[in-house]
């Protein structure tokens, strides 16, 4: 890997996103070969704002590579609360630790973070900015149900302010995937996104009805409308359930369509999804740990 | 009338910096990109709105006592992109050239996304690539296309 740090998923090329998939599979095939592989390894997590699955699979990736973890707990029981900079608390923690993971309301500022510290630094999410290696989770799971080969995604839902769809938009764009995104026409994708995925050339179409392309996909990407977001709730309540799915809305989907989600979910996929062969959002949650285990090990130089 | 002439409609500096085709309006503008309200003892006349061959109306504004760096140059160019630069010594014109786009400007515009971490009170300065239309905040890639001069940092 070239990239000490893990910001964005811009920065990943075709030949990065490959190399971290094929050793998630190699750990996923054999974790207990990895399992003393850092040993004497100190991960730093700082956690600006709550997390459940990320938090929990880079503590889990760090422990089953040998390692361990110290934990800035919540904000309130640190010295941020004191009025402490971020850029003082990563150059403070870095000093305990081989990497750090950041997650932080803020856009931009896992980048900023990474300005001043020397050892890596992973962005677990930067407000609604980027969320890297949630891309890298997703780009496996889809890998292994659909392929990268001739793909069709359709990502629906809240496109504007969800990090997930930034990164995953920008990773698919490397692996020339055909990509269409649902949406509400408030919630499309912001302006730099677009901008990126037009100057990448990418194959990519914004609908408003699922309907007018459920049927050509391969795999469906749902994430949830958060209805604080929008500025009336009765327009948030008019839009909302046109963008649910249930077992009877997959009738139209291809047999082997792939629906995944970054969880958590509210009501946007109904529970009788979970029982079709088309749901993998619990499968892509448990992906998180031998993907981040190979990022983590080649981060930290386990590919010399 | 020529160039000359306008540009003498304001006394002539002994010492400074004339900007020339400035686009009509923008000489407030300029005077903000480059930090002068005023306070600090600068002597500056503005001219706004004159005719111009180039430009249809243009701004000029003289600076007396100041000769503009090479950065504050470029960062004119952001809202002046057709601003010539004379540097004047002893009343004379001793260097005459073209503001240059900057590929980054630093420390000069406020990055609009309030959420933005360079809106916070952490130890780093607003920085944006300069594109060909428009600029990018490069910590949270926000996008500036429209009226830049509404985003320049207070000094």
């Amino acid at each position: 890997m070239r990239h000490d740090h893990i910001i964005s998923a811009k920065q990943l090329s075709r030949g990065d996103i490959e190399t971290v998939l094929d050793h998630a599979a190699d750990i996923a095939a054999d974790p207990g070969a990895f399992a003393d592989r850092h040993s004497d390894t100190l991960l730093g997590l700082l956690f600006f704002e709550p997390s459940t699955r990320t938090k929990m699979s880079f503590t889990t990736a760090m422990k089953r590579l040998g390692g361990d973890i110290v934990d800035m707990g919540s904000v309130e029981s640190s010295s941020v609360k004191k009025g402490e900079s971020l850029a003082d608390t990563v150059r403070v923690v870095e000093g305990y630790t081989d990497a750090l993971v950041l997650r932080h309301p803020m856009e931009g500022s896992a980048k900023m973070a990474s300005e001043f510290v020397d050892v890596p630094l992973v962005n677990a999410g930067d407000g609604a900015g980027q969320h890297p290696t949630q891309t890298l989770l997703d780009l496996y799971t889809i890998r292994e149900n659909a392929g990268f080969e001739d793909l069709t995604i359709g990502i629906m839902g809240d496109l504007k302010y969800g990090r997930t769809v930034h990164s995953l938009a920008h990773a698919l764009t490397t692996v020339d995937a055909r990509q269409h995104f649902i949406s509400p026409e408030s919630l499309q994708l912001p302006r730099s996104v677009r901008y990126d995925l037009h100057e990448a050339g990418a194959g990519i179409r914004e609908h408003t009805d699922l309907d007018e392309i459920l049927p050509d996909l391969d795999v469906l990407y749902v994430t949830r409308i958060q209805a604080e977001r929008f500025p009336d709730e009765s327009e948030y309540r008019e839009v909302a359930g046109q963008y649910q799915i249930d077992a009877d809305t997959l009738d139209a989907a291809k047999d082997d369509l792939t629906v995944m989600h970054p969880l958590p979910r509210v009501d946007e996929i109904a529970h009788d999804v979970d029982e079709t062969t088309h749901a993998q959002y619990f499968q892509q949650a448990h992906n998180g740990v031998p993907v981040r285990m190979a990022l983590l090990d080649l981060m930290l130089g386990g590919d010399q | 009338m020529s160039d000359n002439d306008q540009q003498l409609r304001v006394s002539k500096i002994q010492n400074g910096t004339v900007i020339d085709h400035i686009a009509g309006g923008q000489a407030l503008n300029v005077l903000a990109i480059l930090g002068i309200d005023g306070t600090s003892g600068d002597s500056v006349s503005v001219a706004m709105n004159m005719p111009s061959d180039r430009l249809g109306h243009k701004d000029v504004v003289k600076v007396e006592g100041r000769e503009l760096s090479q950065d504050e140059v470029d960062v004119l160019s952001l809202i002046a992109p057709a601003a010539t630069i004379n540097i004047i010594r002893d009343y004379d014109v001793v260097e005459k050239r073209r503001v240059e786009r900057p590929s980054v400007v630093e420390g000069v515009l406020e990055c609009p996304n309030h959420n933005c971490i360079t809106t916070e009170a952490e130890p780093v300065d607003s920085r944006f690539a300069v594109g060909d239309d428009g600029v990018r905040c490069e910590y949270c890639d926000t996008i500036i296309r429209d009226d830049l001069p509404a985003h320049i940092l207070a000094e």
